[in-house]
């Protein structure tokens, strides 16, 4: 069902491979595609109507390109009409000749608008201002108090009376104004678009403020509701702006796309967790990605930066890379990635892994992970060095030792050994891709006599992909793919090397331009 | 140990592969970031749903009796029958249902597949008059007859707990504070447990609901354990002979590895006698598109949920992603949000719900 939108391209360019050109029913095709994958990422019906017809629009209209086949050119589009309609003009931040400048924030009920409130202030406080909050939303129980606990966490003042909200908003504007404030945040109670009682309301706080800002707060898991609910609120304020907000959580966030279209403003702010440092300007690029279906790599990429050290995984990184890979590193390399969760989880998230691996992942029992451990630590350190030098009774007293078997063990060292060559294949030049052989190694573990696995590398389609994207994302000027790190002396093997295992293990030379 | 060994070594592989990628890029991930999905995102099937309701006695809790006297959303759905009636049957093709489906949150899928069986059974006559009808009959079945009801334990010495899970913001904290409500007028003693310890102020929405209701109500400190809070909670609830504990949760996204885990634990407390968890409901919000199918599932996987509580339905949203829901999982919704309001949680009604749904 969630199929990601990359995962549909991918076919497309499959089919559309070796076409010199387009035809009118490849494009057809391609593009019910997109639309439906557009839909299941919660885009709005009728803006997936007009996007995929500006996207044809763009296809038809662009001449060939030399150095792309017809499959890279549509993804292209996709991509790049993507990011012009979330993008757009970008809002500038401007300030009030007469401060305070004054911010209002309206949206559905739990959308987050008191947390979002509070991130403003403190990004506003990062940017050298000096912020004020005016807590309006005497609706729901308790939301003044949070916004004071939130307030007093970023160290801004919260200014709220129980009266009624335009009072408290009229009020809350004096107070920032007497205190000497330059922006004022008005944080009001969620409505929906068609209590009118509400909406009135929230009319009568913004003619009593005059909001220079007027955002609207969307979560980002919004479905085709977003668009109804986005022109109700744009008709009755006349929105500046939208922060989507709740961008942790895994929803593709093509809400973010049906209200940009709609309401024809700016998405400004990007709110993507639940401390209050987790806000930042919003991104296109990133927003794009996400609805294409590519959030889940992106994700784990995060939370790796998040939680991994990177030191330890650098120094194992280019250790697994050049074959000089230890038992010791082994073991380091399991705890930090033991810190990004499950590995079963992980193992979901990561791309190329096909249903079966998944399935497996399933039941990946994560004490196995510890025994591993166990067995390891269990070794001297000139053993773990060396494995070699283990013999009958050094093994027998690492079973006792990891409270495991010697059969355990011996399996340990065996896996280890084909590892290790398997990655200095992938390292050696002109070896066949140490990724697709280890994922043909697995298949064959996997599937067990008789059947053997799909496993992770399917070279046909993958590299394909893999080669496409490289030719999206680096575009036609450079024959150099953007993600090639830059070659650091000492710390990383040389860049070929590296290439080749990023790519999944295919070795897809550069395409010449 | 073979194949977690394998699994090992891939992820060590790919954790690698991860970390070079992460430490030298500079620039926010793009759209070449993805390297080779061969097999992308797919779903996994249906896990079988752990029946949460442990063995014995088990008191069936009509939520329908609890509204008898309560006009409003009823009467939002009567208006919405009387939409429907206005709708031109004649001109409504399959296309347009399609659209009227999507537009609901149904998802493309379970519209295609409900579409398709229709076209199927109708035939040729996949048009006109009756469509409208079939159709309605259709999504009746898919929604099916599932267990709606909410349970109870009426073994001596064991102290009922209905745990409320969910992503954050959508309405977790007034629902319990409305069944809290109800449950008191049904003349059950309810005591709250401020389980939420991480949102600012939770505990302080959830304690004014609790003066509302009548009901006790456990909290702890801001940031503590909700674990401990939970359990503080059975213990004073079995102390003081509560009937029902309704345990309140921090929202908390499926994807947040740690915070799963945190509420599995909660689920295991509250499962320790005397306490037994003969609930878990999950709240999604009606707004929600797409992604409620994946927190149902997630949240499925991880502490068992009994049924749905599909909140905000008084807006423009259907909340037609629970039709999915029940197709994908067999999770039956149990309870409507329909407002602020302490009265505003109602039965769910398929009938009322499809109605609206085709309706506007």
């Amino acid at each position: 069902m969630f199929d990601a939108l990359s995962d549909r391209l991918e076919r497309i360019a499959g089919r559309l491979r070796g076409r010199g050109r387009l035809s009118e029913a490849d494009l057809d095709e391609a593009l019910a595609d997109i639309s439906t994958a557009l839909l299941e990422a919660d885009v709005e019906q009728g803006v997936v109507r007009g996007f995929t017809e500006a996207v044809r629009a763009r296809c038809v209209g662009a001449a060939l390109s030399k150095s792309l086949t017809p499959g890279q050119q549509v993804i292209k589009a996709v991509h790049e009409e993507l990011v012009r309609v979330l993008g757009g003009e970008a809002l500038r931040l401007t300030y009030a000749s007469r401060p305070p400048t004054v911010v209002l924030l309206a949206g559905l009920q739990g959308s987050g608008k008191t947390t979002t409130a509070a991130k403003l202030a403190q990004w506003w406080k990062q940017q050298g201002r000096h912020p004020m909050l005016v807590g309006a939303d005497l609706q729901r129980p308790a939301a003044v108090e949070q916004l004071r606990v939130l307030g007093a966490q970023a160290g801004v003042t919260v200014f709220s009376e129980p009266s009624d909200p335009v009072r408290v908003a009229r009020a809350g504007l004096a107070e920032a104004r007497r205190l000497g404030r330059d922006v004022c945040i008005v944080d009001t109670a969620g409505r929906l678009a068609i209590d009118e009682a509400l909406m009135r309301e929230v009319r009568d706080i913004s003619r009593a403020v005059e909001p220079h800002y007027t955002f609207l707060v969307v979560d980002a898991m919004t479905g085709q509701d977003a668009v109804a609910t986005a022109s109700a609120f744009h008709a009755t304020l006349e929105l500046d702006g939208v922060i989507v907000t709740k961008l942790d959580g895994d929803a593709r966030g093509g809400a973010a796309l049906s209200v940009k279209e709609v309401v024809g403003r700016p998405i400004v702010f990007a709110s993507t967790g639940e401390k209050l440092g987790d806000f930042d300007l919003f991104h296109p690029d990133r927003m794009a990605d996400r609805i294409l279906g590519m959030g889940d790599v992106l994700s784990l990429i995060e939370q790796a930066e998040r939680t991994m050290d990177e030191e330890v995984v650098a120094r194992s990184a280019s250790r697994l890379l050049s074959g000089r890979f230890t038992l010791e590193d082994l073991v380091e390399q399991l705890q930090q990635v033991k810190k990004l969760g499950s590995l079963g989880g992980i193992m979901k998230l990561l791309p190329g892994m096909s249903k079966d691996v998944r399935a497996a992942a399933d039941q990946i029992d994560d004490r196995e992970v510890n025994r591993v451990e166990a067995i390891v630590r269990s070794m001297t350190p000139a053993e773990r060095v060396e494995p070699a030098i283990i013999d009958g009774s050094r093994r027998l007293r690492i079973a006792r030792g990891s409270g495991t078997s010697t059969q355990d063990v011996n399996q340990l060292l065996k896996q280890f050994k084909e590892m290790q060559k398997l990655m200095r294949g992938a390292g050696g030049p002109g070896a066949p891709g140490g990724m697709g052989r280890l994922s043909g190694l697995l298949g064959g573990r996997l599937g067990g006599p008789g059947g053997g696995l799909p496993a992770l590398g399917d070279p046909g389609a993958g590299g394909e992909l893999s080669e496409l994207l490289r030719g999206v994302g680096s575009g036609e000027g450079s024959g150099q793919p953007r993600l090639d790190p830059p070659s650091r002396p000492g710390r990383v093997p040389p860049a070929g090397q590296r290439n080749k295992k990023k790519k999944g293990g295919r070795v897809t030379p550069p395409k010449a331009r | 140990m073979v194949v977690a060994w394998i699994v090992i070594s891939v992820v060590v592989a790919l954790g690698v592969v991860t970390a070079v990628v992460v430490r030298t890029r500079h620039r926010p991930p793009s759209f070449e970031a993805t390297e080779s999905p061969e097999h992308p995102f797919e779903v996994e099937p249906s896990r079988p749903v752990e029946a949460a309701a442990p063995a014995g006695a088990v008191v069936e809790v009509r939520p329908a009796g609890w509204h008898d006297g309560l006009g409003k959303t009823r009467g939002a759905f009567s208006s919405l029958r009387a939409l429907r009636r206005q709708t031109d049957l004649d001109t409504t093709g399959l296309g347009e249902l399609r659209e009227t489906l999507l537009g609901a949150d149904v998802g493309v899928e379970t519209t295609d597949l409900v579409l398709a069986t229709l076209r199927e059974r109708l035939g040729r006559r996949a048009s006109g008059p009756g469509l409208l009808d079939a159709l309605r009959a259709e999504l009746l079945e898919l929604l099916g007859q599932g267990d709606r009801t909410l349970h109870l334990l009426t073994e001596p010495g064991v102290t009922n707990v209905w745990l409320f899970v969910g992503v954050n913001g959508v309405g977790k904290t007034t629902t319990i504070g409305k069944v809290a409500r109800q449950q008191m007028a049904a003349g059950r003693s309810v005591l709250l447990a401020a389980g939420d310890t991480f949102r600012a102020a939770a505990g302080e929405q959830l304690r004014l609901w609790a003066e509302r209701s009548g009901a006790d109500i456990v909290s702890g400190a801001e940031g503590g354990d909700p674990s401990a809070v939970v359990f503080d909670a059975i213990q004073r609830a079995a102390a003081r002979g509560n009937d029902l504990v309704l345990a309140d949760t921090a929202g908390r996204f499926h994807n947040r590895v740690n915070l799963v885990e945190e509420l599995k634990k909660i689920r295991r407390i509250a499962d320790r006698p005397p306490g037994a968890v003969s609930e878990v409901l999950l709240v999604l919000d009606a707004t929600t598109g797409q992604n409620g199918v994946v927190q149902a599932r997630e949240f499925a996987a991880a502490v068992g949920v009994t049924g749905i509580v599909l909140t905000k339905l008084d807006g423009t949203a259907k909340g037609g992603v629970v039709l999915a829901v029940q197709r994908v999982l067999g999770l039956p919704v149990k309870l409507v949000g329909v407002g602020e309001g302490p009265e505003d949680l109602l039965a769910f009604e398929p009938d009322a719900f499809v109605d609206a749904l085709l309706g506007a």
